[in-house]
């Protein structure tokens, strides 16, 4: 007996349950409701085609944010002690034990305007006991609730990647001369750049195909093209055509970034390592 | 710059907590509404155990949850030593297909499985939206991350010890039981325990695989969100996040002491 065969179970399973719903997926976006070969769910993506851009844009704002806010994080965890830094990794995955729609709607009690941080700053007599700051139902919301929600994606794989740094080649970089901005810019930089590639893979994908941080966050009148692509399966006016030929787009923009991730590192097990 | 760094770090676990810290305070409090206090109270904790809808969905979310970690972590287990088996082509296609769900927007994923689904009731009468479709989409996107923990085991496991094994007389399935496993054991839990906490927090593939019959914690939880949510919830919420703080500082005390046992050896 091969160990081999031990996979085919897993090879069974993740083809019915993962291949051949991509398939379907792709046959929903191609047919219309009788069955019968269509390019018209396609041709409709170009009404939703200023939704992808904002959601786009939304999502690689937030994916910048918390590349900028995690990587000083991830870097110090790294330099610490082996205990200190099993420490840290804990203090930075235990926010995601508590369920993410709850810490989303914690969110609304802080930034509505009778929150938490309008009646702070009203009590600092910032602004007036009447006036709050417009800060719930905003793009800004939305981005803050996307940076939250991931933040902790971006540091881990950061600083997985840090962790295996050797010590010695910056103290060498040191020794030959180089300040510390050449060293980050010219040593650690480079180095962490698998972390970087697949920190921004893991917040970037969920970031722009949510739907309930939008919602949460955004009141009504943001629609996201995940809440685009939900309406078109739940509810009323659903159509799961259209909707398939909208998901089509993501599961592209997934493959892109897959492509991607693979060209950096051989694809093997840079998401492995985060929680090790 | 120490300082700097420290003040730092601070502010980002701050953030990090904001939320959590206001969640568990109001779960205290004694009014309706969310932001104003009125005193502190049991209430809500009293409350939450009588609450039905709450209670069955949590039992329900556990259900899933074991189930989804226990038949994932055997597959994904069993997966990982066959692929670490293969070479080069076959084993970068299975992982390549191991990272569909990983990198897979959730939506899509949810979506796809939804499709299918659906399309076997329409076809057969089989499969309707409900637990059981809730449990093999948990189970597919558990394991995945159930292999990515036990492969790097695999890895760092000395080969020759199977071999040896074999060697001695042994065969091929008790000596994975007896060499293979204990070593990657680590892995296998941790895998495990990742694939639980998924299942129990999940909610976009919930949402699409659950229908009206079974829904787990954060789909219940998503339906309330849309009328003033009660701080049941919020109790609810604290109660969890309590046990997994206790267990993971009983899991990193055991670690602590296994590393300073195997320097102690050393």
């Amino acid at each position: 007996m091969k160990s081999r065969t031990a996979a085919t179970p897993f090879a069974l399973w993740m083809g019915i349950f993962t291949v051949v719903p991509m398939a379907i997926v792709v046959w929903f976006a191609f047919t219309d409701e009788t069955g019968a070969f269509t390019m018209a769910n396609i041709a409709q993506i170009w009404q939703y085609a200023g939704t992808y851009v904002d959601s786009i844009w939304m999502g690689a704002l937030a994916t910048v944010i918390c590349l900028v806010l995690a990587y000083p994080v991830a870097l110090s965890i790294s330099r610490k002690s082996e205990n200190m830094q099993r420490t840290m990794v804990m203090i930075v995955m235990l926010p995601m034990w508590m369920n993410f729609l709850l810490r989303t709607y914690a969110w609304m009690s802080l930034l509505e305007n009778n929150g938490l941080i309008n009646q702070f700053l009203r009590w600092l007599g910032v602004i007036g006991a009447d006036a709050s700051l417009e800060m719930i139902n905003t793009d800004g919301a939305i981005v803050l609730g996307m940076v939250y929600n991931f933040l902790p994606f971006m540091i881990l794989p950061l600083y997985s990647v840090m962790a295996k740094l050797d010590n010695r080649v910056i103290e060498a970089a040191q020794d030959l001369g180089s300040n510390n901005w050449q060293v980050f810019r010219r040593v650690i930089l480079p180095l962490s750049a698998p972390g970087i590639v697949s920190g921004v893979t893991m917040v970037f994908v969920p970031a722009v195909s949510t739907f309930v941080i939008s919602k949460l966050l955004g009141g009504s009148k943001y629609m996201m093209i995940g809440d685009v692509i939900e309406t078109m399966f739940v509810g009323d006016g659903c159509n799961y055509n259209v909707g398939a030929a909208l998901s089509l787009v993501l599961m592209v923009l997934m493959l892109l970034c897959m492509s991607m991730m693979r060209k950096v590192d051989n694809g093997e097990d840079e998401l492995g390592g985060m929680m090790a | 710059m120490k300082l700097l760094s420290k003040i730092y770090n601070g502010i980002i676990f701050a953030f990090l907590y904001a939320p959590i810290v206001v969640l568990i305070v109001y779960s205290f409090n004694d009014s309706k509404h969310r932001v104003k206090w009125g005193g502190f109270t049991l209430d809500w904790y009293k409350e939450l155990f009588h609450n039905e809808l709450i209670m069955e969905a949590l039992w329900l979310t556990l259900q899933i949850a074991v189930l989804a970690a226990v038949i994932s972590t055997i597959i994904g287990t069993m997966a990982a030593v066959g692929i670490y088996s293969m070479n080069g082509r076959l084993r970068n296609l299975m992982m390549g297909v191991n990272n569909i769900p990983m990198v897979n927007p959730e939506i899509v994923t949810g979506i796809s499985m939804m499709l299918m689904f659906v399309a076997i009731y329409r076809a057969t009468g089989f499969l309707r939206p409900g637990f059981l479709t809730l449990l093999l989409a948990h189970i597919t996107f558990c394991i995945p991350y159930v292999v990515l923990q036990v492969m790097p085991k695999l890895r760092q496991m000395n080969k020759h010890m199977y071999e040896a094994a074999l060697d001695l007389g042994c065969r091929p399935v008790p000596a994975f039981f007896k060499v293979v496993l204990p070593e990657i054991m680590p892995g296998v839990i941790t895998g495990a325990l990742m694939a639980f906490t998924m299942s129990l927090d999940d909610f976009v593939i919930s949402y699409f695989n659950s229908g009206a019959s079974a829904q787990n914690l954060s789909v219940t939880i998503y339906s309330m969100t849309k009328k003033p949510i009660t701080p049941e919830i919020n109790a609810l919420s604290t109660l969890m996040f309590g046990t997994v703080l206790l267990l993971l500082i009983i899991v990193n005390i055991r670690q602590v002491r296994d590393l300073n046992k195997q320097k102690e050896r050393r």
